[in-house]
């Protein structure tokens, strides 16, 4: 079974210039074929906001890379569904997990 | 469906970084799904864990030790060791070594200890295994 | 079930600790039979320039044993782990190949996809 990629993003482009690698890999990955998701988590939602500079959200999204938000850390920060980039969706910790213990899955916390 | 397995490396030591609080709600989550989980503590998460710990007033906010009815993180720990008693069942280790240089030995029942070794041991058994890195 | 151990984070707490902790942590598993490769990227990458830590007094406490990241790339190579330094990242900290120890193997950036796509597990430090 071909492998599918989670990447936990943790961190923000405003804080971390390194926030590229996650954007770069998981374009790759999905542009070879596999199924990648990147779950935005933390301080990582601050990128969400589709007025945000700097933010890959809207690169991935457009790649075809499924881009998940942390509810929980959206709610925290005060940012609202209407503020959302296009393709970005909120999604719980509950569908995180789901994802992790999906047969094949490779996981990485950035 | 065959058991699945998450096993979870954490790092970092308690009050200092958000992701202890996202491993929390990860492990909760997992084990409320019916994923069996296992942790392996590495330095300063071992402190998580700490028995010592201990509530305390906010004088900024003006706050007694009961008005702020604040969790210290060895009673999150505990409430998983909790959630996790049966099944799905929760393992939690500490790395031992790490327990050591800080003086992390008192721990919260159900908290055992370990090493690397066993982090390979749990991570070789489970569906996968997520690294939760310090910075 | 082979490991990627892709480690970005540097120097922390390498005084204190006499060690790298996640070098150390690589040595650990590979002695339980881990089959494990190294990845250094972002400030990791410095651990491949050859170097030695010079020890340091805190008053009239002295940390004798700094961590030396050289000696632990090369145990973990003679253990059998493969030692890969992401070539951009290098080159985006002005080091040269030259300044390198022996070994490690420089990777472009774009093939690390390729290396995590051989691996089971991919973890990121």
């Amino acid at each position: 079974m071909a492998s599918q990629y989670v990447f936990i993003e943790s961190r923000d482009p405003f804080d971390s210039p390194d926030t590229g690698f996650v954007a770069d890999t998981a374009t790759a990955l999905h542009q070879g074929g596999r199924p990648v998701t990147v779950f935005l988590v933390q301080n990582g939602v601050l990128a969400t906001r589709a007025a945000a500079r700097g933010s890959h959200v809207r690169r991935l999204a457009e790649a075809g890379v499924t881009v998940l938000a942390d509810d929980f850390s959206l709610r925290e920060r005060g940012i609202e569904a209407g503020e959302l980039s296009a393709g970005v969706r909120p999604a719980s910790i509950d569908a995180l997990v789901d994802l992790l213990v999906r047969p094949d899955t490779k996981t990485l916390w950035h | 469906m065959p058991d699945r397995t998450l096993t979870v490396a954490l790092m970092d030591a308690p009050y200092e970084a958000s992701a202890s609080t996202t491993a929390f709600r990860i492990i909760a989550s997992a084990l409320a799904q019916g994923i069996h989980v296992n942790v392996f503590a590495y330095e300063g998460a071992v402190s998580l864990a700490m028995k010592d710990q201990a509530p305390h007033a906010n004088p900024v906010k003006g706050t007694s030790v009961e008005q702020e009815e604040h969790p210290t993180t060895k009673d999150l720990v505990a409430s998983l060791i909790e959630l996790g008693r049966s099944e799905p069942r929760l393992t939690w280790v500490n790395c031992g070594l790490c327990v050591d240089e800080r003086g992390a030995g008192h721990s919260v029942d159900g908290v055992k200890r370990g090493g690397p070794a066993d982090f390979y041991k749990m991570a070789v058994e489970s569906t996968t295994t997520l690294v939760i890195p310090t910075r | 079930m082979r490991i990627l151990n892709i480690v970005e984070s540097a120097y922390r707490a390498t005084l204190e600790e006499q060690d790298d902790t996640v070098l150390w942590l690589s040595r650990a598993l590979k002695n339980a039979g881990a089959d494990l490769s190294l990845v250094l990227r972002g400030n990791a990458v410095n651990y491949a320039v050859r170097q030695s830590c010079p020890p340091l007094a805190i008053g009239s406490t002295a940390i004798k044993h700094p961590a030396q990241p050289n000696d632990d790339l090369a145990k973990l190579q003679a253990k059998g782990a493969k030692v890969y330094v992401i070539r951009e990242d290098l080159a985006e900290r002005g080091i040269g190949e030259a300044r390198c120890v022996a070994d490690a193997e420089l990777l472009p950036r774009a093939e690390l996809v390729g290396l995590m796509e051989s691996h089971d597990q991919v973890w990121h430090w």
